[in-house]
């Protein structure tokens, strides 16, 4: 059967998601890149293409009200919308996140911590993890399918772990290695943002089993 | 293209609609909303000559179709009507059969091909997306069809003509959702070949199916801007009012 227009105008909002979560799951993986090998040419790549993912923003936004006022929508339908702004909102954030941890590489003040270190501080792994997060919810969300949300929002516990480890870890370097504090706090607030970004990804997560199952998981995930 | 210039209508002495102007664009869906009375039908009859019959009424100003004052001396009222078509809220086929209720405007316009009326008849109710529903029963009589069925037969009726404008009053309000549905839909993808203008009192149907909304109140043209922002910021507090419900 044909699709309906009010249908087409909703699978064209899908799409906009989609190419938007496409270019930050982008700026993610070339922050990580950039960091993990100090190339500050991608890192200012990433700060460049900032302002695309705020236009996506401002443009979903206006569809999606656009969307409200001229359908109507209800049920499944007012769901969707509902999560599409959120989602977009967020996204948008973890694009900050990233054009954030892009600009510590560029002014590159922080070359100090021996390589050693920086591998056991295991901020490539926090990337990895955060990047899965975020493309296994563009999954979950394109196959409509929240088995995958439990897998998802464990991950966010790895990264919290990596970044309570990393919390210690920089405080037991500062202490041996003064000189090293500006460094490791510049390392400590990457960590930071990354952990931030694993939050993000999960409120995504969130946005996608209200929309599928019709479930809050905000403030209430214990219990799922 | 249609066009109204300071339009003046008088019902003896109620003056219904006042100093109206406006344009709208050829392949776009227009719609009329407000309360009871307001003039949005009489309005929309204006643009057929509906409303030429009825005792004690004027009209002052222009009412112009692709750039032709459809008032003018001279002017064909029957061919003007083959042009403009015209769909009423309640469906009124004729006691006829589903294929001569098609057929109907292409015989009293003197056509006696009959593959051409066949092939005619068969276009327009594929253009009313009934074709399928009523391929195989075209010697059965209108009456037979649902509701929903009798308005997209009577929308058929009207496009078998070959008309460049389709007014529609209140074309769903006797219809049930699904009904509504298909209407809806149905004038969605008619406006790529047909200039519409449809009066509706479902503010959600007008939101749904127009690119451009009217807002009449006591025979004034309140606003009319994209049905965007009409529904999403509209520049009158009267519209605001009205489409919130605060009002009427």
């Amino acid at each position: 059967m044909a699709m309906k227009h009010t249908e087409k105008e909703l699978t064209l909002l899908r799409e906009e998601v989609s190419q938007m979560w496409g270019l930050v799951l982008s700026q993610l993986e070339k922050t990580r890149q950039a960091y993990l090998n100090d190339d500050a040419e991608l890192a200012r790549e990433v700060a460049s293409r900032e302002k695309r993912v705020d236009t996506y923003e401002l443009k979903i936004d206006s569809d999606c009200e656009n969307y409200i006022a001229l359908f109507g929508p209800v049920a499944v339908d007012l769901r969707l919308v509902l999560s599409l702004i959120k989602i977009s909102g967020t996204l948008e954030r973890i694009a900050d996140l990233a054009d954030g941890i892009a600009r510590h590489v560029i002014t590159g003040e922080c070359t100090a911590l021996p390589a050693a270190f920086k591998e056991e501080l295991r901020i490539g792994t926090m990337f990895d993890t955060v990047i899965s997060m975020l493309s296994d919810s563009f999954v979950a969300l394109d196959s409509e399918n929240t088995k995958l949300s439990g897998r998802i929002l464990a991950k966010d516990e790895t990264v919290d772990e990596i970044y309570h480890d990393d919390i210690r870890l920089l405080s037991e370097y500062v202490q041996q290695e003064p000189q090293g504090a500006r460094c490791a706090m510049e390392t400590l607030l990457i960590a930071r943002k990354i952990e931030r970004i694993g939050d993000h990804c999960s409120n995504i997560v969130e946005e996608i089993v209200f929309y599928i199952d019709a479930k809050i998981l905000k403030h209430n995930r214990n219990e799922e | 293209m249609i066009e109204a210039k300071n339009i003046d209508f008088h019902y003896g002495d109620f003056h219904a609609l006042k100093n109206i102007s406006m344009t709208m664009e050829s392949n776009t869906v227009t719609a009329f909303i407000g309360p009871s009375g307001c003039g949005k039908s009489t309005f929309l009859r204006l643009f057929n000559r509906m409303n030429d019959l009825i005792p004690g009424a004027r009209l002052t100003g222009q009412c112009l179709v692709d750039g032709k004052d459809i008032y003018a001396k001279g002017v064909n009222v029957d061919e003007l009507r083959k042009n403009v078509g015209m769909v009423f809220q309640k469906p009124n086929p004729f006691p006829k059969s589903i294929f001569e209720n098609v057929a109907y405007g292409l015989r009293v316009n003197g056509v006696r091909d009959q593959a051409f009326i066949r092939r005619r008849v068969e276009e327009s109710l594929v253009g009313a997306a009934l074709w399928d529903e009523v391929k195989d029963k075209l010697k059965k009589s209108a009456y037979e069809l649902s509701g929903g069925q009798q308005q997209r037969l009577c929308i058929a009726r009207a496009l078998a003509v070959s008309p460049s404008i389709l007014l529609m009053d209140e074309p769903a309000s006797a219809l049930d959702p699904i009904s509504t549905s298909k209407i809806e839909e149905l004038i969605h993808s008619l406006k790529k070949d047909y200039t519409i203008v449809i009066v509706t009192h479902n503010m959600q149907q007008a939101a749904r199916v127009s690119d451009k909304t009217g807002f009449f109140m006591l025979g004034e043209l309140v606003e009319y801007n994209d049905t965007k922002k009409m529904f999403l910021n509209p520049e009158k507090v009267q519209t605001q009012n009205y489409i919130t419900g605060r009002f009427g």
